[in-house]
């Protein structure tokens, strides 16, 4: 009965001196699905900043709902960089004096090294024939979302329907907040987060249409088969932006500057574009968008600064207590 | 009473320091931090955010739910608990070791599961949605979740106490002439009643709490089936920790006052036969009932 305590002391001294070989450490603060990219993406720049440096470089992860990670940041987790699904989440950072209040600019294309498209998810056959937004808000369909005040994959989905009412012949906020009524309406269930809501379409086969990630979709496709459903690409939709920065306070304190900094370029490089296409997001790199055209069919979006004026604004608008989302259903 | 009364083990003044730092530390710490930081608001701020249409809503679904449940609980789990501690049968311990795995489980996967099952295309779902029985994402899924997760605590409060009630109680008031319904409700029922609630109000509070399992099969709508901790997360989410803690102190006082009252109930409910009546009077009373 002696192995336990003699493996616990092994793995401690393998973490002592795993630690103690590396030259620095980076921790990166990610949101939930963000697994899969940084898997990859982590020893590729571990290699490429030996080869540069001869720096032995430790990475590590932390994953989980992007507004908890932030605020775990904000309330002293040292992460380095963090690399979110949400802008607002990174403003937060920026109004705690974490993170440069110019972040978007230290970074090209809006410190978001890749995007994606919130997309309809169908079934085999689209049944239901939905092709656009008001197809959505049509009596008889069911809309499976997730909860769109408390998860970016819900809030996208509302502000790509919003965003389709605003830009409608005659469209206003008034009308917009009318039709976003009638497509609520249509859901049947608010799911807990964006992996809750494809189990409930795909696994519980509730609903006839998903609101999700574009490359949420091809996740499903390995997950449950391509025969299974069709993805369809709503006249105008929203491009995602998944904003990354480095979290000045703890990289001044921890003399991680340099790495952390290098960190976050070397997703914009050939090798960093070509993981993120990989794990079907659209890369910034229009030659590579171009190779991996089988992934990305060309698609009308909007980004959230041109139609909303910017992530922190949208958020008060529609999601804070009080705004459109609560009118839709208190104002009767 | 005496002033100081002789006690066997020694140490009760080191004990009891450690107790009081020790509950110190771990409970009254984080909430009295809680309340200082909700106090930043102002009563009348935390009334107004506890008074929005779908808070309210929001506290009718989580308490109501959650009272439901434990009630179905205290129904069930008595049963649950009689047959186990009265009954030999084959299988007994490991039906048993059953009631204990909701606690085991995390509640997120028990959601997750409860929900698969009671969806449309479900094991249990196909069968009882045709009967016009809708369970997942309605409010009755909220109660089947919270029953499913404050199972044990009714059971287990229970076993111990039946385990004691010695079967020759039972055949002293049939030797008396007892019927049976009148040996369970003067004689076995007033012995468990007290632990009953005791399961009872720990079922409801650990219900009241409860978010993991809730979420998945709720349906999260507003006014409908949104509980109060979803409320919380989604003050998290604003960054409103001040709004979020309003809540929760809300909620917390609530449940105090709630389980005040359950406590003052069992405490008079294990204190009314010894207390109030001297043995005389009580025999007198039973005497007269007899005739």
């Amino acid at each position: 009965m002696n192995f336990l305590p003699r493996t616990i002391f092994a793995v401690l001294f393998g973490l002592l001196t795993g630690t103690a070989s590396a030259d620095a450490t980076l921790l990166n603060a990610s949101y939930d699905v963000a697994r899969d990219v940084y898997k990859d993406y982590n020893p590729m720049f571990q290699k490429h900043w030996k080869a540069t440096t001869g720096e032995t470089l430790e990475l590590k992860q932390s994953h989980g709902g992007s507004s908890k990670q932030v605020r775990a940041v904000a309330d002293g987790l040292e992460a380095d960089v963090v690399t979110m699904n949400q802008a607002n989440d990174i403003e937060f950072l920026a109004d705690k004096g974490l993170v440069a209040k110019d972040w978007a600019k230290k970074f090209p294309n809006n410190a978001s090294p890749y995007t994606s498209a919130m997309v309809f998810i169908v079934r085999k056959g689209n049944p239901k024939a939905i092709k656009d937004w008001p197809d959505l808000a049509a009596p008889g369909t069911q809309v499976i979302l997730p909860h769109p005040k408390n998860t970016g994959n819900g809030r996208n989905t509302y502000l790509s329907a919003w965003a389709w009412a605003l830009r409608q012949p005659g469209g206003n906020d008034a009308k917009a907040q009318e039709f976003l009524g009638k497509l609520l309406k249509n859901a049947p269930l608010f799911a807990a987060g964006g992996r809750d809501a494809t189990t409930t379409f795909m696994q519980r086969k509730m609903g006839d249409v998903l609101v999700t990630f574009e490359s949420e979709a091809e996740m499903i496709a390995k997950e449950f088969g391509k025969g299974e459903f069709e993805v369809v690409y709503p006249s105008l939709t929203m491009q995602t932006e998944f904003p990354v920065a480095v979290v000045e306070k703890v990289v001044d304190k921890k003399g991680t500057r340099k790495q952390a900094t290098a960190y976050l370029d070397y997703l914009w490089s050939k090798e960093g574009q070509e993981n993120a296409a990989q794990n079907y997001l659209r890369p910034r790199d229009t030659e590579l968008l171009k190779k991996y055209a089988h992934f990305f069919p060309p698609v009308k979006t909007f980004t959230v600064d041109e139609v909303f004026g910017g992530a922190n604004k949208a958020f008060a608008t529609h999601f804070k207590d009080g705004g459109t989302f609560d009118r839709i259903y208190t104002q009767k | 009473m005496a002033a100081r009364t002789h006690r066997v083990l020694p140490g009760f003044g080191l004990a009891l320091g450690y107790t009081l730092v020790y509950l110190s530390l771990l409970i009254l710490l984080p909430l009295g931090g809680m309340i200082l930081k909700a106090s930043d608001l102002g009563f009348a701020q935390i009334i107004d955010i506890a008074l929005g249409e779908r808070a309210l809503a929001a506290f009718r679904v989580t308490f109501g739910a959650s009272f439901l449940a434990a009630a179905v609980n205290a129904f069930f789990g008595l049963i649950v608990a009689w047959i186990l501690v009265r009954y030999p049968f084959p299988g007994k311990r490991f039906v048993d070791a059953l009631v204990d795995l909701p606690f085991a489980l995390p509640t997120a996967v028990a959601g997750i599961t409860l929900a698969t099952i009671y969806a449309g295309n479900g094991w249990l779902g196909r069968f009882i949605e045709p009967l016009g029985f809708k369970v997942a994402y309605t409010p009755a899924g909220i109660v089947v979740a919270l029953t499913f997760v404050t199972l044990p605590f009714v059971v287990r409060t229970l076993q111990p106490v039946i385990e004691d009630i010695e079967p020759e109680v039972e055949e002293a008031a049939a030797t008396l002439g007892a019927s049976r319904w009148q040996t369970f409700y003067r004689i076995i029922f007033p012995a468990i009643f007290p632990a009953l609630l005791t399961g009872f109000a720990l079922a409801f509070a650990r219900a009241i709490g409860e978010f993991g399992s809730v979420i998945f099969i709720a349906g999260n709508l507003p006014l409908v089936s949104e509980i109060v901790p979803l409320l919380i997360i989604s003050k998290l989410e604003q960054y409103d920790v001040l709004g979020a803690t309003a809540l929760a102190v809300v909620m917390l006082a609530i449940s105090f006052v709630m389980l005040l009252g359950i406590n003052g109930l069992q405490w008079w409910a294990a204190n009314r036969h010894r207390n109030s009546e001297p043995p005389e009077a009580a025999a007198g009373k039973a005497k007269g009932d007899g005739e």
